[in-house]
């Protein structure tokens, strides 16, 4: 375990890098209309501030030699009672760093684009508001030192990915698809604090350092269900197979939203939390396996989905939810995988923010029409938006020399080193990520224009095209710098530990294979998209795509084995409270009342009655006693 | 004289005091009817004392004898009252009281 070390210099001002957002949202929030003129530049500003306090911790940082690069700063101690303990602290390690730096600057380029795209809402200081408290809570979940205060942030962008699905809660599908994602993130979130209580109970702490020095410890059961319990957590979070649901409809939100929320960052967080907890995995392999099964399972679904929706959003969101998969799969591979689930993490990261940026970009010049069937030959009108895309294209494709290349290639490097089964379903995951890629390049930008008749496209204003621009820039180059100059598999290697086995193919070779199926898959989508005329009408398509265009019956699913079941409890619970609890408290009621309108009757107010009753009462009594006596 | 013979003469009285008490609808003679029955028990207590041959019996009828005299006052009270507004003693007239 490496040691903390405290915190100076620079690093003394990490509590400010959370600060500072969480200012602007306070600020913004409830400053009410005061701030509507200037609130979203001090959204932007405070984000901006944050990344530059990233960089300059990173060069800071990168002057220190590698054991003495985590940071440990303590605040003060916030929760107190018996034995347990969690302290209001930090740890910046390299792990931490790379997350802060994505968090901070991808951020700070969505909220410059922001600025452009939601200029004609009403809302844009509330929006901006909501996107300063997600990159707080982002910056806590990932700056936090123990599971209690990563809980706090994994709930704050729960929240706020809540709030901004639902930013538009006047359409009522908007609304429906925030109370969506909440819930089934809540599923997700009691894994993660069973997970929590298990480790106060095995460990008698939730501090990262507690709990990782003593894993060896533990036993091998409780372990496997730490990380199983983390691994539902994950699960709910980072949309992953049972969970997945959400995500689609999640496209509710603002495309910004989408780009910084539901792609690059909140939905990477179960990454982070199965990569920081290697040291609880390397241990529980049936964990880990688990890990992979649900990793590989997504990767399928999420192609499929995207391979079938002809909502741009929509097709993306299930892109990402394969591409997660693709990270989640690594992080199961162990020491092997950690490092490269960063990498791609980080790679797409950068370039599906381009990419969603872009389709927002289009969808701007598209009067906010998101059907690609309604698109169509947009290359020349968006010039900038096509480069970007095509940027953002080619290296989630993974072609050589774009960020994806790298980052899937090592995956499946890794992939193949544990077993060829799984290293070949990641290949064909990769053909399918080709393919709908073409897919949906072919049908927005190339082919013949099928827009609506008072459509007229146009290029983006120039606040949004920079942060398009810089976005494929670093989707071009991100893959090569981290990989060739930044070292990454040597930054990381101190927090999460690396290794590699021996490999069944060469690399060379296993290039080789991968471009290839991808480019099979990439010239299908061409085929069938870019050289044949597009129809408006969606044809009816094979089984496969119908159930694709339903989410592969996720909601189905839910509503066959969650939904309808609980109505039923409910309902069965409702009539047996009417009927069997209520029949008895009421029925005894009722016998009371009924038994005493019978016998008040008697009460008629003849006095020589009630003398008669008397008497013979008294003559009972006698008799009774009478009899007592003699026998 | 065999002492059992005044409690026979007294089970006779309360019976004929009940009696009077059920089938009686003048409210004065049913109030005689009380009394009687009172007198009876009183004649039992005290034929009960000389049988056992203490005083608990005779002390016993002086505080029925008591409690009837002031039963008296409050009764023969009401009974006034009630035949001033109705005009009638009738026992069975009065019957507001009831369910």
């Amino acid at each position: 375990m490496i040691e903390l070390m405290p915190a100076e210099g620079v690093f003394s001002l990490i509590w400010v890098l959370i600060a500072l957002p969480l200012l602007g949202a306070g600020i913004l929030l409830l400053g009410g209309r005061r701030t509507n003129s200037w609130g979203p530049y001090l959204g932007v500003f405070t984000v901006v501030g944050s990344a530059v306090l990233a960089v300059l911790m990173l060069l800071a940082m990168m002057g220190q030699p590698a054991e003495e690069r985590s940071v440990g700063q303590t605040l003060f101690t916030w929760v107190f009672a018996g034995s347990f303990q969690a302290d209001m602290a930090f740890q910046l390690d390299q792990l931490s760093m790379v997350f802060v730096l994505l968090i901070t600057i991808v951020g700070s380029l969505i909220h410059i684009y922001s600025i452009g795209y939601m200029s004609h809402d009403v809302d844009k200081r509330k929006f901006f508001g909501y996107l300063n408290l997600f990159v707080a809570a982002m910056l806590l979940l990932v700056l936090a030192n123990n599971y209690f205060l990563l809980y706090v942030g994994w709930e704050g962008v729960g929240l706020a990915s809540y709030l901004l699905i639902g930013f538009w809660q006047i359409k009522p599908t908007a609304a429906a698809a925030a109370k969506k994602a909440f819930i089934i993130n809540r599923v997700g979130d009691v894994g993660l604090s069973l997970a929590i209580m298990v480790m106060f109970v095995t460990f008698g702490s939730v501090s990262f350092q507690d709990v990782f020095g003593q894993s060896g410890e533990a036993s091998e059961g409780t372990l496997t269900a730490i990380g199983l319990l983390l691994l539902l957590a994950a699960c709910g979070k980072s949309a992953q197979f049972p969970l997945q649901a959400w995500l689609l409809d999640a496209m509710e939100g603002p495309t910004p939203v989408s780009a910084l929320i539901h792609a690059a960052t909140m939905v990477t967080a179960g990454v982070y939390l199965i990569v920081r907890s290697n040291a609880v995995f390397d241990r529980a392999v049936w964990a880990a396996a688990a890990v992979v099964l649900v990793g590989l399972i997504t990767i399928f679904m999420g192609a499929i989905i995207g391979s079938a929706k002809d909502d741009i959003k929509k097709s993306l969101a299930g892109s990402t939810m394969s591409q997660i998969g693709y990270m989640i799969f690594a992080a199961g591979l162990g020491p092997i995988g950690y490092v490269f689930a960063i990498f791609h993490l980080l790679t797409h990261g950068v370039f599906k923010a381009g990419l969603f940026l872009g389709a927002g970009s289009v969808m701007h010049g598209m009067k906010d029409n998101v059907n690609m069937r309604r698109y169509g030959a947009l290359r020349g009108l968006m010039v900038i938006t096509f480069v970007t895309f095509l940027a953002g294209y080619l290296a989630i494709m993974g072609i050589p020399p774009f960020a994806g290349f790298w980052s899937k290639d090592e995956i499946i490097h890794a992939a193949f080193e544990r077993s060829w089964v799984i290293g070949a379903a990641a290949i064909l995951g990769a053909g399918i990520t080709g393919f709908y890629m073409t897919r949906m390049v072919a049908m927005t930008f190339f082919g013949k224009a099928r827009w609506e008749d008072d459509v007229h496209p146009h290029e983006s204003p120039a606040v949004m095209t920079v942060p398009l621009v810089i976005l494929a820039l670093g989707s071009t180059f991100l893959g090569m710098a981290l990989l060739f100059w930044g070292n990454i598999e040597s930054w990381l290697e101190p927090v999460v530990g690396f290794a590699s086995g021996p490999t069944t193919l060469s690399s060379i070779t296993l290039m080789a294979i991968t471009l290839v199926v991808v480019l099979v898959g990439a010239f299908i989508g061409w085929r069938q998209y870019g050289a044949n005329p597009v129809p408006i009408e969606a044809p009816r398509g094979n089984w496969l795509t119908r159930a694709a265009r339903r989410d592969l019956y996720g909601d189905l699913v839910n509503e066959v084995v969650i939904v309808r079941p609980s109505f039923a409890l409910a309902r069965w619970l409702a009539w047996f409270d009417s009927a069997w609890i209520d029949g008895i408290v009421n029925g005894s009621a009722a016998f009371v009342g009924g038994a005493a309108g019978r016998i008040r009757r008697t009460q008629s107010g003849f006095a020589r009655s009630y003398a008669l009753s008397m008497l013979g009462g008294a003559v009972l009594i006698v008799a009774a006693l009478v009899l007592v006596r003699l026998s | 004289m065999n002492p059992a013979n005044y409690v026979v003469l007294s089970a006779v009285l309360f019976s004929l005091g009940a009696i009077g008490v059920l089938v009686r609808r003048n409210a004065i003679i049913v109030f005689m009817s009380v009394e009687l029955m009172l007198n009876a028990a009183n004649l039992a207590f005290v034929a009960f004392a000389r049988m056992n041959g203490n005083l608990d019996g005779q002390v016993a009828a002086f505080f029925v004898m008591v409690v009837a005299a002031a039963e008296v006052v409050v009764g023969l009270a009401i009974i006034v009252t009630i035949f001033r507004s109705r005009r009638s003693a009738s026992i069975d007239e009065p019957n507001l009281l009831k369910y």
